[in-house]
């Protein structure tokens, strides 16, 4: 056989080599340190933690791929990244079962019902933690301290719950150990219920012991700027919110500095980077309007300030991320870009010529005939 | 079964099956969401819709001829207003925990859109028998929808069903089941599976006519 000389191919002819599969195994692989952190500060049940929640994400995803009704496949890594971020919010004692239930949540409320990737109004791992917070409000508010000893040969006693049944008493396992209740409070909450600040090393670092936190910010951060470098990500939205939350939160310490925390406390002690890098990011929910970026990453620091202060929940990232969500959208159809050749850059906007509609132009407007087919009578 | 026993069956199965208030026409929703909470909730409010659903037809459909057409849905209101009203004092008098659980839902049986909807569209066009009937089938199909949320709501919100604690004193309740929320969501997955269900259905169906065609 030979090659023919022309080979007539329709368009496109041009393929960029990103596809979502590329950019999502990337984003898996920035997720990488921070799971082993993660795993190395609470050792052998945040693993646990982690390969249940992401195996039951996979499999429920597997599910809804086969009724034929998901854009997108098992093997575009998303339901990795809903799975790994899911279990990265959850404290690392949660009951296993609970985590199961958090990740079938997550991708059947929070993607399959939409259509799947790509049609999806909320974050799906976001979604799942919203659902078991209102459903297991003690267990998800349960955190033990991390680096305890032993860590990586026993389990928390409350991760290994028997499914539908209440999990251990972590505060009676703790007293065990010699360690009071509070070591095992995470700094927003220790801030808002008993007034303690946490110093700044520790927060960024995570480093110091018998200090519930999530993921190191410093080495989210430090992920996030990978993926931000290559592209992955956009630099704007994680900017707009450590910008608005900082400024938010400096406002009020410069009102009232015995009332409210530094803003420093306010950026790092919660889960807000790893939200502001990881989740508000997700290409799927966020605008893709530069200027709807900017207007949503402020939303969402502002309400993370706000509802860590007034409200009853120590934390406010993940209702802060739902509601913006909800709102990008909106956000996107407020802050469409002039299309090119338009508008006249440096010149007012009302003198140029845009679209001008027919009834505006005086235009004459053709009569129309309805049902000319028809016979007069 | 001669055609008039198989005709009245079908009428009757309509509101079970085919109609269900609850699964198929997707009405009566605010006592639907708002009191399954629990299993006997559930049953209490259905019985009580029942009730006013068959009593409130019968009549109907006997003054369907008597009623001028201008009025119809003023006197069918009084009509359902009054049983209602006897339904209110009747709970009232047997338990007042219930009456206390039920809350306003059960005065607002009134507004509940399948009694009126069954009114104008069945009792005020046929005889009071299969009136009354179709009423009862339609009330019984409430209630089947209103216990399946009833049931798992309580089950998974308190791990019991009718107060009968079903996993021992250990189990973990979800709390969002109890709240607003929970029943959105089981409702949202009974509609789920009723839907699949129809639609294996119809599919098996059609893979037999078009069996049926390619063999003849």
């Amino acid at each position: 056989m030979s090659t023919p000389l022309l080979e007539i191919i329709s368009a496109p002819h041009l393929k960029g080599s990103r596809s979502v599969e590329m950019i999502m195994r990337h984003v898996v692989w920035s997720l990488l340190p921070i799971c082993a952190f993660y795993v190395l500060q609470y050792g052998i049940s945040a693993l646990a933690s982690i390969i249940v929640v992401t195996a039951t994400c996979l499999y429920a995803e597997r599910a809804f791929v086969r009724t034929g009704t998901q854009a997108g496949n098992l093997g575009d890594y998303s339901a990795v990244i809903t799975g790994l971020l899911l279990a990265l919010t959850l404290p690392p004692g949660f009951p296993l079962w609970m985590g199961a239930v958090a990740g079938l949540v997550a991708i059947a409320l929070g993607k399959a019902l939409f259509g799947g990737i790509g049609f999806n109004v909320f974050n799906p791992a976001l979604v799942g933690r919203a659902f078991v917070q209102a459903a297991f409000p003690t267990s998800i508010a349960t955190y033990t301290p991390s680096f305890l000893g032993g860590r990586f040969t026993e389990f928390i006693p409350s991760s290994l719950a028997w499914p539908l049944m209440t999990p251990a008493d972590a505060a009676l396992w703790l007293k065990l150990k010699n360690l009071d209740a509070l070591a095992g409070a995470t700094p927003l909450a220790k801030w808002k219920f008993d007034g303690v600040v946490a110093n700044a090393v520790e927060l960024l670092t995570s480093l110091s012991g018998h200090m519930a936190v999530g993921p190191a910010p410093a080495l989210v951060l430090l992920c996030g700027l990978y993926l931000a470098a290559r592209r992955f990500m956009d630099w704007r939205i994680p900017i707009a919110i450590l910008g608005s939350a900082a400024l938010t939160a400096w406002l009020l310490y410069a009102i009232d500095p015995s009332r409210y925390p530094n803003p420093f406390f306010m950026l790092f002690s919660g889960g807000l980077i790893l939200g502001a890098v990881y989740m508000a990011t997700d290409m799927v929910t966020s605008p893709v309007t530069p200027a709807g970026m900017w207007v949503y990453g402020a939303l969402i620091g502002l309400l993370t300030v706000v509802i860590r202060y007034y409200s009853g929940l120590p934390e406010g990232v993940m209702y802060a991320i739902l509601i913006a969500n909800a709102a990008s959208p909106l956000i996107e159809k407020v802050t469409q870009p002039v299309t090119f050749g338009r508008g006249v850059p440096g010149r007012s906007r009302e003198g140029t010529p845009g679209y001008v509609s027919r009834t505006d132009a005086n235009a004459a407007i053709p009569k129309k005939r309805f049902l000319r087919n028809k016979p007069k009578k | 079964m001669n055609p008039t026993t198989a005709k009245t069956w079908d009428e009757f199965m309509e509101g079970i099956w085919r109609q269900n208030p609850v699964f198929v026409m997707v009405l009566g929703m605010c006592p639907t969401l708002a009191v399954t909470v629990s299993a006997v909730n559930a049953l209490s409010m259905g019985l009580a819709t029942l009730f006013v659903l068959v009593c409130s037809c019968g009549l109907v459909s006997m003054m369907r001829k008597v009623v001028p057409k201008e009025v119809r849905i003023a006197v069918y209101i009084v009509i359902i207003a009054t049983f209602v009203t006897v339904v209110d004092y009747a709970i009232q008098a047997i338990s007042l925990a219930l009456y206390d659980a039920l809350g306003a839902f059960i005065q607002l049986i009134v507004v509940n859109c399948i009694i009126l909807g069954r009114a104008e569209a069945h009792a005020a066009k046929n005889p009071p028998v299969p009136a009354m009937i179709n009423a009862t089938g339609m009330g019984i199909g409430f209630i089947i929808g209103l216990f399946a949320l009833g049931a798992v709501r309580e089950i998974l919100g308190a791990g019991a069903l009718f107060g009968v604690s079903l996993f021992g004193s250990n189990f973990q309740p979800w709390v969002i089941m109890v709240l607003p929320p929970g029943g959105f969501f089981v409702l949202g997955g009974w509609l789920l599976l009723f839907s699949w269900v129809e639609r294996r259905k119809r599919r098996k169906q059609s893979g037999k006519l078009g069996e049926a065609t390619q063999n003849a």
